[in-house]
């Protein structure tokens, strides 16, 4: 006679007597029912987790043959390309990996943002991931210092510097954080400390919070309508609900061959993606006396590094730039209260959030755009016009967008408020 | 310890900034299919560059990649070392080198990752006469480049003409342009090899990669639609 509720004999029986083995497969996997109408934006959490094991898996490989010493780095990389058997697929793996996390993550924030992830009761889920997202950037950040170029060395550089704008204590804070009064030996050991083992800690914890978070409440979707409203009768089950495997394991089979497909075609024919992923300056050694003439960062911070050079410094401090920078990435904390309208999913809003959405996708683009490029890019104005005379365009044009990509979220309360939204069914709706 | 740091940057590395020059880059010509350039690039970096520049992280035993015996490569390549998987490093020392040259000849292993084949390609046939410079050499494409002009007895003697920022040949040298174009060109195409020697298996490894991908995709497609049969 079976000893635990799931009825299971034998081994698996043994175990759920000591463990909650079969119970855990049927509340997360065989029994955990998610809406059945999910569509394409639906793939990027399971992807946003596969390449984050695959970023843990191939990070094990390099940090065995990588030396976090500012005199053997950037040669350890090197022989990782080439002397270690398949260094070169690992290093492209994990250097490929950390860009397309970027990508990932981005689509699966905008997902939350278009079908209103974030409300009721999901805010914790959303404050779970906006975490996750800032904690990624720093990860991403102490990763790329590691091989030690060029570019690792003045961003890192930069970064930090930006700590020291903070008034009162920042260049103290900046020598803190560095260890040294120039990044050194010593920032890259720490840096290489934090890279391997805190943050991908503090991740892990993360996610799984964040799923167990999503667990709690259910998966949302495309129609924003609530599946646990309308369940059978007698099993208790959504009426719209599916179970997640073997349904969504099966499709996100799909989302996961073509995301590889992308993902090896990057690897194997463009790994430095045209000097997006890996940057041309990254092939030349860390050298603390030679400052490059253009420091761009990566491509997925330089949103956010464009509205730190938009602001214009006041009386003589760079600190509100750092300030609307940090701004910028922590306002998205606030979504869940900052949305007012009466419905979750764009479907049923109206016109106005759709508008307002587009403008703040398009300010991301132009301001992640213009951070990859010098701000002289487009010239200077004419000086003889009045206020803007002899300023650079691109700095004004990422001025205006650096507006938009705020008064998305300022006017939130305002515009999700007064938008016509239209009548959600009850049910959800099939593709 | 920091001071230490400063002077080990400062010797694996060099001057940087990469002066974009007046003069538009001139296309290499690449092809690492081509295993005799490559063979002829790896005996003319080893002749005449592998004397300043050193290219150390690269092992002289993966010469064997660009189709070159282990017999040959020992015998004709192996100068500035005795055993055939020692790195390409130099004897020169590098203090010595920046007293000389003002700033020590850069590691060359990577360059073409950094510079792009073009700027090399460029920049081996754009040097040209100029007595101000104290090696009497500038450079078109890298101003006031430290650099003296190593090849300049196949090359000849460029001069610049300072209106139309052209160069011209004045004394012709060993070689005719042509010919030097081609040994500078397979200079450059053992230089892309050489900044990532896998990179050719690296494509081939891929085709299979992704034609497995295709065919993974097709079944997850058809086993989608197997389960999803019933959900209306």
């Amino acid at each position: 006679m079976p000893n635990n509720k799931n009825e299971t004999t034998g081994l698996i029986g043994w175990i759920d007597e000591r463990f909650p083995l079969s119970s855990f497969i049927k509340n997360h996997l065989t029994e955990y029912y998610a809406p059945k109408n999910f569509n394409f934006w639906y793939f990027f959490g399971a992807l946003a987790l596969f390449v984050f094991v695959m970023q843990i898996l191939t990070g094990i490989f390099l940090t065995m043959h990588y030396k976090p010493d500012a005199a053997l780095a950037f040669a350890s990389v090197e022989y990782i390309m080439r002397d270690v058997s398949f260094g070169w697929l690992i290093r492209y793996l994990h250097s490929t990996g950390a860009s397309l996390f970027f990508v990932v993550i981005y689509l699966h924030m905008f997902k939350g943002l278009m079908y209103g992830s974030y409300k009721k009761p999901r805010e914790l889920l959303w404050l779970f991931g906006v975490l996750i997202f800032l904690l990624l950037m720093a990860e991403a950040f102490f990763g790329y210092l590691l091989p030690w170029g060029q570019m690792s060395y003045w961003g890192a550089q930069v970064i930090v510097n930006l700590f020291a704008t903070i008034p009162f204590i920042g260049p103290d804070l900046a020598e803190w954080v560095r260890g040294d009064y120039l990044v050194s030996d010593a920032t890259l050991n720490r840096f290489f400390a934090f890279h391997v083992i805190a943050l991908p800690l503090a991740l892990a914890g993360l996610i799984f919070g964040h799923l167990i978070a999503l667990h709690e409440v259910g998966s949302n979707n495309p129609d924003g309508v609530e599946i646990k409203a309308v369940k059978d009768k007698k099993t208790g089950i959504p009426l719209d609900g599916i179970p997640f495997h073997p349904y969504y394991t099966v499709k996100d089979l799909i989302g996961l061959s073509v995301f590889l497909i992308v993902f090896a075609s990057i690897v194997f024919f463009a790994p430095e993606m045209g000097g997006y992923f890996l940057e041309h300056n990254n092939f030349v050694p860390a050298n603390p006396l030679v400052t490059p003439d253009h420091i761009a960062p990566v491509w997925y911070f330089t949103p956010f590094y464009s509205i730190l050079r938009a602001v214009p410094p006041i009386l003589n401090s760079q600190f509100p730039g750092v300030a609307a920078m940090g701004l910028s990435v922590m306002i998205f904390f606030l979504v869940p209260w900052l949305d007012k309208s009466p419905v979750r999913s764009i479907r049923y809003k109206g016109l106005l959030y759709k508008k307002w959405l587009t403008a703040f996708v398009l300010s991301f683009f132009v301001l992640g755009y213009l951070g990859t490029v010098p701000s002289n890019i487009w010239g200077q104005f004419n000086s003889l016009l009045p206020l803007l005379g002899g300023g650079d365009v691109a700095t004004f044009v990422a001025r205006i967008f650096t507006a938009i990509y705020f008064s998305f979220f300022i006017f939130m309360p305002y515009y999700s408020k007064k938008d016509k939204t239209k009548k959600v069914p009850n049910r959800v709706t099939m593709p | 310890m920091k001071k230490l740091i400063l002077v080990i940057c400062l010797l694996i590395t060099s001057h940087l900034s990469l002066g974009a020059g007046d003069i538009q880059l001139l296309k290499a010509p690449v092809n690492l299919e081509d295993k005799k350039s490559l063979q002829r690039g790896a005996r003319n970096f080893v002749n005449y560059c592998l004397n300043c520049h050193s290219a150390s992280y690269m092992r002289y035993n993966q010469l064997q990649l660009i189709g070159l015996s282990e017999e040959t490569i020992k015998k004709d390549l192996l100068f500035t070392s005795d055993k055939i998987g020692n790195p390409m490093s130099i004897s020169m020392d590098e203090v010595d080198a920046k007293k000389w040259f003002g700033a020590p000849p850069p590691n060359l292993t990577v360059t073409a990752r950094s510079r792009g084949a073009d700027w090399i390609y460029s920049y081996l046939r754009s040097f040209y006469r100029d007595p101000s410079r104290e090696m009497g050499w500038n450079n078109a494409v890298y101003k006031n480049s430290a650099m003296p002009h190593i090849l300049w007895e196949l090359q000849g003697e460029q001069i610049l003409d300072q209106k139309t920022n052209k160069l011209s040949l004045k004394v012709p040298g060993k070689l005719s342009t042509k010919d030097y174009n081609q040994f500078v060109g397979d200079i450059t195409n053992y230089m892309v090899f050489m900044a990532e020697p896998n990179q050719q298996k690296r494509k081939q490894i891929g085709y299979y990669v992704l034609a497995f991908l295709l065919l993974l995709l097709v079944l997850a497609i058809n086993l989608k639609k197997e389960y999803w049969k019933d959900i209306k």
